[in-house]
């Protein structure tokens, strides 16, 4: 029990982020219309693809003679920029349709 | 120095997804919004690879992570660019398991570097002052990112049709128990470290894996929009372990702020099926739907069959025509077609909208995205209950394609598995035109008795050619 009240005290700021953003998150796409309910699922997948940013620090860190670390940190960033790159492309395409029809 | 720079790089980061997010909720400023997360992803990385240090150290390795990137970058690209917009769904499927199995493999790396030999050049290890917090966080990133890619990677092949839906009896017994043994196994490694601790890890891998296919095999295709977007606040909460792991705030944040809005997103498309999550995930939609469709052929059994020409008299003598597309439509690519119909008809003087039923395609929203491809102004695209209201005055329906989502057993039939959902009520039009391939039941696997009412005239064939060929009659009347 000690070690648990221990460790949240030492985290507090971290625990304090999740609770507010699990908020935010829900308070931002709480009056989302069903017509953008895919592009924003698309553009959330975008975003949660900052976890190439650990994927960058492991391939980061890897020592030189670590194979394992190289190989699998070096998929690890390739996949997680798949995700990025990818998932903010397709979001841009899904609504760059939704504009042409605005201007005409 | 450097190190405040880089934590204004992920300040300015968080802000972005944040914004990004709530304008990808408005129609108007969606595209700008996700510009914005985009950018702020940009500074978090580049920030990232120049800046971040750990103890004074540097990141190395430059040539992997450009090389990563660049490899990345160009795949990710050429698939966003090249996918055919019908297969949007499951391409945003795929992008999420890419994004699970990154953290899956974030969890792996860190994991072996906890062990040490117990004398240098040993093969024996030990896990020396590993924290169970850190553990914990290495072991539900591991956890939740291979769930969500393997589920994503079954989600993306059952959508594209490489996939089958299967299940066996005792299916969701079987899944609770492999996900008690991965929780117990994972209880075991966390709080005890013990010497065999990588052969422990590498089985909740392994376990993990198979309850992500298991998870998503027996759920059926209609419900797939709900799961992805489930998978993908998943893979949001993976990306917050990772934050938990190095301390940091921006993966943390965009991870979380993911895992709420997928999880709202997801509760969100549901209500728009009317039916819970349990539903969706438990009560798996072709078990209960084979029996209402044996009793549903009992009874009925008469449809009446109308030619390309008749439906295109129908169609252009009409005063107001409502169009229903569904997933047939998209399929077939006749989107377009589709548009010239709608302009042909219109210069005949017929008033033409689209009802677009909320799930209507693969995914909320998908038809609206396809419809929009074809140039199809946005005012016409009418949604459910402002369209159920016009249904009185409207001459002709044409349902394109579309099956469950105008299936009145919805709202009659207390012992269909659809009962509850809302529906487009298109028996209430004078005439309604049936566009389908076959008298196949649609995703609920269930029999449309809407196809079998007086009023109801059924044309079979590919949605597309169909459409051509009624194009070019209506222009010869």
């Amino acid at each position: 029990m000690q070690t648990f009240l221990d460790w949240i005290t030492q985290h507090q700021q971290i625990i304090y982020i999740v609770i507010l953003m699990i908020f935010v998150g829900i308070e931002v796409i709480g009056h989302v219309p069903s017509v953008l309910h895919t592009p924003l699922m698309s553009g959330a997948n975008a975003i949660h693809g900052v976890v190439i940013i650990g994927a960058i620090i492991v391939m980061g860190k890897a020592e030189q003679d670590n194979y394992l670390a190289l190989i699998l940190g070096f998929l690890a960033v390739v996949l997680g920029t798949i995700n990025v790159v990818g998932g903010f492309v397709v979001t841009d395409r899904m609504l760059e349709m939704f504009k042409k029809k605005k201007e005409r | 120095m450097e190190l405040n720079i880089l934590t204004l790089c992920y300040i300015i980061a968080s802000v972005t997804f944040i914004i990004g997010l709530k304008m990808l909720s408005n129609p108007a400023k969606a595209r700008t919004g996700n510009l914005v997360a985009a950018a702020g992803m940009t500074i978090a990385i580049i920030g990232t690879i120049f800046l971040y240090e750990e103890e004074g150290q540097k990141l190395g390795n430059y040539g992997w992570i450009f090389g990563g990137i660049a490899i990345g970058a160009i795949v990710g690209t050429l698939a966003a660019k090249k996918v055919k917009m019908t297969a949007m769904p499951e391409m945003v499927s795929m992008f999420n398991g890419m994004g699970g199995a990154c953290a899956a493999l974030i969890s792996i790396v860190e994991f072996n570097h906890l062990a040490f030999p117990v004398i240098p050049g040993s093969t024996e290890i030990v896990y020396p002052g590993a924290a169970v917090g850190h553990v914990l966080i290495i072991v539900l990133g591991l956890i939740i990112g291979s769930v969500s890619f393997a589920g994503s990677m079954i989600a993306w092949g059952k959508l594209n049709g490489k996939v089958k839906d299967f299940s066996f009896k005792g299916q969701h017994l079987f899944n609770i128990l492999l996900l008690l043994i991965i929780l117990a196994l994972s209880v075991y490694l966390v709080g005890w470290m013990p010497p065999q601790a990588k052969l422990i890890f590498f089985i909740i891998l392994a376990l993990a894996l198979l309850y992500g296919v298991f998870f998503v095999m027996p759920i059926g295709g209609a419900d797939m929009p709900v799961v992805i977007s489930l998978l993908n606040s998943f893979t949001g909460v993976a990306a917050a372990c990772g934050g938990f792991l190095y301390d940091n705030k921006v993966m943390l944040t965009g991870g979380i702020l993911v895992g709420a809005a997928g999880t709202l997103l997801t509760i969100l498309m549901c209500k728009a099926m009317n039916r819970s999550l349990t539903n969706v995930l438990i009560g798996s939609f072709g078990g209960g739907g084979t029996t209402a469709a044996a009793a549903g052929k009992k009874e009925q059994g008469n449809f009446k069959e109308i030619s390309v020409s008749d439906s295109a008299v129908l169609l252009s003598y009409a005063n107001r025509v409502y169009i229903v597309p569904g997933y047939g439509l998209a399929v077939a690519q006749a989107q377009h077609v589709c548009h010239d119909l709608e302009k042909m008809l219109e210069s005949k003087g017929v008033e033409v909208k689209y009802a677009i039923h909320p799930v209507a395609g693969r995914m909320p929203g998908h038809m609206n995205v396809l419809l929009a491809e074809a140039d199809v102004p946005y005012e016409k695209l009418l949604e459910m209950e402002q369209a159920n209201e016009e249904f009185p005055s409207t001459d002709v329906v044409l349902v394109l394609g579309a099956n469950d989502v105008v299936n009145p057993a919805a709202k009659t039939d207390p012992a269909s598995p659809i009962y509850g959902m809302p529906i487009l009520d298109v028996e209430l039009a004078k005439h309604v035109i049936v566009n389908k391939r076959s008298m196949k039941p649609g995703y609920a696997g269930i029999e449309n008795e809407l196809f079998f009412q007086k009023k109801t005239s059924m044309l079979f064939g590919d949605a597309k050619k169909v459409l051509q060929d009624r194009v070019g009659e209506i222009k010869n009347l």
